[in-house]
């Protein structure tokens, strides 16, 4: 019998009972759909923190002394007790793989102008750190010069620009930190939410040695922001940053005075807790198209019951088992094909539903496509095996007389 | 502990040519059953052996049993067996859907010659359940017609369906059998039985009698003779 035939046969039998399909069409349909939005959800987070990450500088490598305090108190006894100092920062700008650095030192306060004022972290840091961070200057300039002169200038993000100067240009205004005026000489481009939830634009920056002298009183730098010069460069940067570091104090223990981090490293590690959740959310959904494919099987079951008599027929007629087999395999598979392009679609909408009510991004991927298409026709096929070789071996005699 | 084993035919030999109309007689338990199956090639002897047109049945499996259905015999059931909503000339196509050798183009032309020779080509796009029990096995002969077999198997095909109808059926029987097709007729109504050239009775799985019918009856005109419906109904009145 030709494949055309049995298509067509399938298609008559599913159209006469088109209730029974449409029934158990729609439980693959609401299997594939949340097959497709569940896997939309879990790729478009994950892409969204790719892309916020990048947005920080995929190349970026933070530097930080290799012990952890806390409360004045040191913790991991066999640790190094070494800081980062302004030296260190000169000696790294011979590094070869890396093309920016900028020290970090944090002071916390209040901001204040007239009568606002705005709790934020004042964050010393050099012209560079725009480059790795992916900041960019929106009116104004940035601070250079004004570093070795300690002077009291920063640059504000636009969540400080909102709420300290509401109505009017920031620019050659004065922002009193912990009673130090600083003279906004430039603002910040808006850069969103970061990857954790943080606003990235509620920064105020000032010169790091201002920071350290006029704030903090300390020589210390507690972090070294670099940028590697290209993608895929980290592990020689990170190696070639503690050489120098080493060097230059003469280090011959074997554990490392400093720790060095990649983006890249960061990146990996989030990806990996949201690749588990779309796992999770995928296969929750995958039981749900398992139930559906139950559904054809339960359906298949109550056809060919009710069509013995057209089975024992056929095979008087000279169907071989074969072909009964066929004939109700193609039908199973029919169904779950049709679930399997309508739940595209469904999850297709749904997703964009998702994106537009919930703000979620969402990614819908080809490939979830296909593999749910590919899914549903395994579906089809393995839930349909049995339902048709039970037909399949039926009697003649035995499926003619049957009442 | 086992089932009983109830031997249904035992010792029953016989032959029939090319171009025979055997009626098998028999009341219920004879055996009819069972020799209608093996002659229709749904079941095989557990015994003996079993000739058709050259082939030893007996020998083949089920493919070969389903293949040689679907060339070599052409079944005409007591209940018709069309499939519903199916037009007449699909049901005539079905046995020729499981011949590979059928292209679709001579099989829509085999179903229109046979329908057009039940007398039925004006309602080849007509449903079972729009035809009458007549017409209905009208479409079941077309049907066993239409992949021009050795061999027509009737079982009990005029047992649904009234007197002047049975007739009715019986002249398309002989008319086939005139034109030369080889007819096997299952039926437990004497009667009918007189339509053909020769009849088997089987009495508890036992071959009875074989008789050649030497007065055979025309169907066609015992069908004329009979009143018409409205006749009767007629004469009732009266």
């Amino acid at each position: 019998m030709s494949a055309f035939s049995l298509l067509r046969i399938a298609f008559k039998a599913l159209f006469r009972n088109r209730m029974r399909t449409f029934l158990s069409v729609l439980g693959i349909v609401i299997g594939v759909a949340a097959v497709i939005t569940m896997v939309a959800m879990g790729e478009g987070s994950k892409k969204s923190i790719r892309e916020k990450m990048t947005s920080m500088g995929t190349n970026a490598m933070t530097i930080s002394p290799n012990y952890q305090r806390r409360g004045g108190v040191q913790l991991g006894a066999n640790e190094s007790r070494e800081t980062l100092e302004e030296a260190d920062v000169v000696a790294l700008k011979t590094a070869r793989y890396i093309n920016a650095i900028s020290p970090m030192v944090s002071a916390s306060g209040q901001a204040v102008v007239g009568n606002n004022n705005w709790p934020v972290q004042l964050s010393g840091i050099s012209s560079d750190y725009l480059k790795i961070r992916n900041y960019e200057i929106e009116s104004g300039v940035m601070f250079d010069d004004e570093i070795d002169k300690m002077s009291k200038v920063c640059v504000i993000g636009q969540t400080i620009v909102k709420n300290l100067f509401p109505n009017e240009n920031p620019l050659g205004k004065v922002i009193r930190y912990k009673g130090i005026p600083l003279k906004v000489i430039g603002t910040l481009k808006s850069k969103g939410t970061g990857d954790f939830g943080q606003d990235q634009d509620e920064v105020i920056f000032a010169p790091y040695k201002t920071v350290m002298r006029r704030f903090n009183a300390t020589t210390e730098i507690r972090t070294l922001y670099v940028n590697t010069i290209g993608e895929g460069y980290a592990s020689l940067a990170s190696e070639e940053i503690l050489n120098i570091l080493k060097e230059r104090r003469n280090w011959n223990r074997p554990s490392d005075p400093f720790r060095v981090r990649s983006q890249e490293e960061m990146i990996e590690m989030v990806s990996s807790t949201s690749q588990i959740l779309s796992l999770v959310l995928t296969a929750i959904a995958g039981i749900s198209l398992f139930v559906g494919g139950i559904g054809i099987m339960n359906i298949m079951y109550v056809s060919v019951t009710e069509r013995t008599r057209e089975i024992g027929l056929r095979m008087a007629l000279g169907a071989r088992p074969r072909d009964i087999l066929l004939q109700f395999l193609f039908e199973s598979v029919l169904i779950s094909l049709f679930g399997g392009v309508a739940g595209i679609l469904l999850g297709v909408v749904a997703s964009s539903v998702v994106r537009k009510i919930l703000e979620w991004p969402m990614s819908i991927s080809l490939t979830s496509m296909l593999v749910s298409f590919g899914v549903c026709f395994i579906t089809g096929v393995f839930f349909g095996w049995y339902p048709a070789r039970k037909a399949s071996r039926l009697d003649p005699i035995e499926a003619l007389r049957f009442e | 502990m086992g089932e009983e084993v109830v031997h249904a035919l035992r010792g029953v030999s016989f032959d029939i040519l090319p171009g025979e109309f055997v009626t098998i007689m028999g009341t219920s338990g004879s055996g009819k059953t069972t020799m209608l199956n093996i002659l229709g090639c749904m079941d095989k002897p557990s015994g003996g052996e079993y000739i058709l047109d050259g082939e030893h049945v007996e020998k083949l499996n089920g493919n070969e049993l389903a293949s040689i259905r679907n060339r070599k015999i052409g079944f005409v059931f007591q209940n018709y067996n069309l499939l519903s909503r199916t037009t007449a000339l699909e049901n005539v196509e079905l046995p020729l859907l499981y011949n590979p050798k059928v292209s679709p183009k001579e099989r829509r032309e085999l179903a229109l010659e046979a329908l057009n020779l039940v007398g039925l080509s004006d309602r080849i796009s007509h449903f079972p359940n729009q035809l009458s029990g007549g017409q209905q096995q009208r479409v079941a002969i077309a049907r066993a017609l239409a992949g021009n077999p050795c061999l027509i198997l009737a079982d009990e095909a005029t047992g649904n369906l009234d007197t002047k109808t049975s007739y009715e059926i019986m002249s398309i029987f002989q008319e086939l059998n005139a034109k030369g097709k080889t007819i096997v007729f299952v039926t437990h109504e004497p009667d009918i039985a007189t339509f053909s050239s020769r009849t088997l009775l089987l009495r508890d799985g036992l071959l009875r009698k074989d008789s050649v019918n030497s007065n055979i009856q025309n169907a066609r005109a015992a069908f004329e003779s009979m009143p018409s419906i409205e006749m009767v109904h007629l004469e009732e009145s009266i």
